[in-house]
């Protein structure tokens, strides 16, 4: 029934150029996401600027030393994935494996912190739309856990091939644009700690 | 149809399957453009409701919301379904890897996921638009200006959700248009020798991923207003609806730039092979596509100059608007040159490309006073800037496409259309295209506001001359389809290169075989080189 051309039997790629295509792909698709953040970033920055008074207040209702230890989860979790990207070009597959799931695992202690600091807040009526500040944190922080989320099913997908054993020093090309993606996600934290932790404290 | 594989061309595949799950860029090209053109005749025919409604002072066929829900009807299809994905996903698609000398773009699954995406998006739209009960049907206009959008009890979810899916398609179109530009080039195929269409559809496809994820945040936030409440684009709440005019614009001026470059590129393919002349300043529209791109970022605030902003951000962005017309400028000198001693041929794809630069004339220089800070106050919202932007977009974009369409229907299709009758179709367009609109930019000056179902006994005139003048564009619109389905089925067989072009496409046969090239292709020389008896 499937003739050439259709979905499942699309021409052989060169794997090298399909690896260059893929990481140049992911670039461009970085930008984009940069760019949604970067809306969010920019209605921020005009209602900091508008209600200087109410930031301070409602950043001063975040725990901060949660903010620290998720920033340091997400960083040391950029750290595994490099790892995996370096184990898979050196064809160290348990090496891939184990740093896969150590990321899947930080990314999953981030989920966890963030719980613990939404839950409270909806225990104490905090919702998005309790004031522009909340909007804001909320609106950024489940953007960005959306994209842990996401991060994670692809991380997920990365280890279960893995697992068969699709990567190796020949061909890297998916963990590597995984980690991409992954580094992106953490960067973006970057930037939100600092905006919605530390507004009082300079 | 006994061929082996090889020898197959695209338009031979039948059935469901292999088409709809096809990876094939020209059949995915072939696709979007009977979805797009569907959607332009459906919007179309909202737009004949519209001016049949403004053929006499009062009600005409419809009450008030009648008429808010019929333009809002025409505004979000035009848009969303046919002219943002327009002629990147149509003719980019079909002709970018054969030109470049590649056997397809760099992500066929991709490509084909866009097109399913467009068609999920297209669902979201047309059930706000026409999915619910009319007393539901979408009134805000496709704009979705806040705070409206915020208070209506239309549609304003599902369509902003199919927008937001929409724009995932544009995204994904542009990321792999630019990526099959950068890496799929043929041997010798260097960036100066890249054909002045591939030069716009790259130059549109960075916009495509730059600015459509900024139109993705704007409408989540819309949505969460809607759902939660967030306040940010309600003042009782803290919040500004001007941020989300801000913030809409910052997408919806770049993405008329998506529209119009790839219409540029095609005229500049038109131009030299029915002058017989190489293209003029060819570095020079190549890099003028960049320009426009780049400085459409920055001239959002041009839309906001009497919402509410302050004088010297108004006086900057009146600058930089200004600065538009520069590159602008640029292509069409450019093009007038490539004319110039020409042995020019009117053949209807000429046609077009010529009425193309006419028309995109008027289209420029009448955004100049809307640019400019004191005669924009006057002007704004009113019938001169519906004239306006429908000059650059049927008169740019939508003419652009009809001329690509024209010129590599031989290619596309492997047949020939009537030409006399397509000379007809052209001189109805564009008599009952400027019947329209040019009484619509008197009107403006006079006063008369848009978006409004009523108007005064004194604009009574030229709104009767501009009905008439749709009916009549309406007419030209299916004469000319009709011209061409007509040809696909009683069209005489296409040569392979019947202008005589230099370009890749024109060098394999019509209609393209599967894999497009036997083998990769090796360039020499830019596409351009045409010699007429005067520069021989």
């Amino acid at each position: 029934m499937s003739a050439p051309g259709t979905f499942f039997h699309a021409h052989e790629e060169d794997p090298v150029e399909a690896y260059q295509n893929f990481k140049f792909g992911m670039w461009m698709f970085l930008a984009t996401e940069v760019l949604l953040f970067g809306g969010l970033f920019a209605a921020y920055f005009i209602f900091k600027y508008r209600y200087h008074e109410l930031f301070v207040k409602g950043s001063s209702h975040l725990d901060w030393r949660m903010g620290s230890l998720n920033t340091l989860v997400l960083l040391i979790s950029s750290y595994t994935m490099a790892m995996a990207v370096d184990a898979a070009q050196r064809s160290e597959n348990q090496k891939l494996i184990r740093n896969l799931l150590l990321t899947l695992l930080f990314a999953a202690t981030f989920l966890v912190v963030k719980g613990f600091e939404w839950i409270p807040k909806f225990n104490h009526g905090i919702y998005p739309g309790t004031d522009i500040y909340f909007s804001i944190y909320f609106l950024t922080t489940g953007l960005h856990l959306l994209h842990v989320l996401i991060g994670m099913f692809f991380i997920g997908l990365l280890a279960v091939r893995a697992n068969k054993g699709r990567y190796n020093s020949e061909n890297f090309g998916g963990v590597e644009v995984g980690g991409l993606y992954w580094h992106l996600v953490d960067i973006i934290w970057i930037f939100l700690f600092p905006l919605l932790y530390l507004v009082g404290s300079v | 149809m006994s061929h082996a594989h090889a020898d197959e061309h695209y338009l031979q595949a039948k059935g469901f399957y292999n088409w709809f799950f096809s990876v094939d860029h020209k059949r995915i090209g072939l696709m979007y453009l009977l979805a797009i053109l569907f959607f332009f005749l459906v919007a179309g025919f909202s737009a004949i409701l519209v001016r049949t409604e403004l053929l006499f002072p009062g009600h005409t066929i419809v009450d008030a919301r009648g008429y808010n829900v019929l333009f809002t009807l025409h505004g979000a299809i035009m848009v969303f379904l046919f002219i943002v994905p327009g002629i990147p996903a149509t003719l980019g698609n079909f002709l970018l890897p054969l030109m470049i000398g590649a056997k397809d773009v760099a992500f066929p699954r991709l490509n084909l996921l866009s097109f399913w995406i467009y068609l999920l998006g297209v669902v979201c739209v047309l059930y706000a638009l026409v999915g619910t009960p009319w007393k539901d049907w979408l009134d805000t206009g496709w704009t979705l200006y806040a705070p409206y959008s915020v208070q209506s009890s239309t549609g304003v979810i599902p369509i902003t959700l199919g927008v937001f899916i929409l724009g995932f398609s544009s995204i994904l179109t542009g990321l792999n248009f630019t990526v099959t530009i950068h890496r799929l080039r043929a041997p010798g195929m260097t960036w100066h020798r890249l054909p002045l269409f591939c030069w716009a559809i790259y130059s549109a496809s960075l916009i495509q991923i730059l600015a459509t994820p900024v139109v993705g945040i704007t409408l989540l936030l819309l949505i969460m207003e809607r759902i939660f409440g967030i306040g940010f684009f309600t003042p009782a709440l803290g919040g500004d609806p001007i941020l989300f005019e801000n913030m809409f614009w910052f997408y919806s001026h770049p993405v008329v730039y998506i529209m119009i470059l790839p219409a540029m590129g095609v005229v500049a393919e038109i131009l030299p092979v029915f002058s017989k002349k190489p293209i003029f300043g060819y570095r020079a529209i190549a890099y003028s596509s960049l320009a426009i791109a780049l400085v459409s970022f920055f001239v959002w605030g041009h839309h906001l100059f009497v919402s509410g902003m302050s004088y010297w951000s108004r006086w900057v962005f009146s600058l930089l608007t200004f600065a538009v017309a520069i590159p602008t400028a640029i292509k069409v000198f450019n093009w007038i040159s490539t004319l110039y001693k020409g042995s020019i041929r009117l053949d209807s794809p000429m046609l077009y490309a010529c009425a193309f630069i006419f028309l995109f004339t008027i289209a420029g220089l009448t955004g100049i006073p809307l640019a400019t800070l004191a005669t924009d106050v006057h002007l704004h919202d009113s019938y001169f800037v519906v004239a306006h932007f429908h000059y650059t977009m049927q008169g740019g974009t939508v003419i652009g496409l009809l001329a690509g369409l024209h010129f590599w229907y031989p290619k596309i299709f492997g047949k020939m259309y009537n030409e006399l009758a397509s000379k007809v179709g052209f001189w109805m367009l564009f008599i009952g295209f400027n019947m329209t609109f040019m009484p619509q930019f008197l009107l403006g000056y006079f006063g008369m506001p848009r978006r409004y179902y009523d108007y005064l006994q004194e604009y009574a005139d030229l709104h009767f001359m501009s009905s008439i003048g749709a009916y009549l564009n309406g007419l030209a619109y299916l004469f000319i389809f009709g011209n061409l389905i007509y040809g696909l089925f009683k069209g005489k067989a296409a040569a392979k290169n019947p202008y005589e072009s230099l370009s890749l496409e024109w060098t394999v046969p019509s209609p393209p075989p599967l894999t497009n090239f036997d083998e990769v292709p090796t360039v020499e020389d830019w596409t351009y080189g045409y010699a007429s008896e005067q520069n021989a």
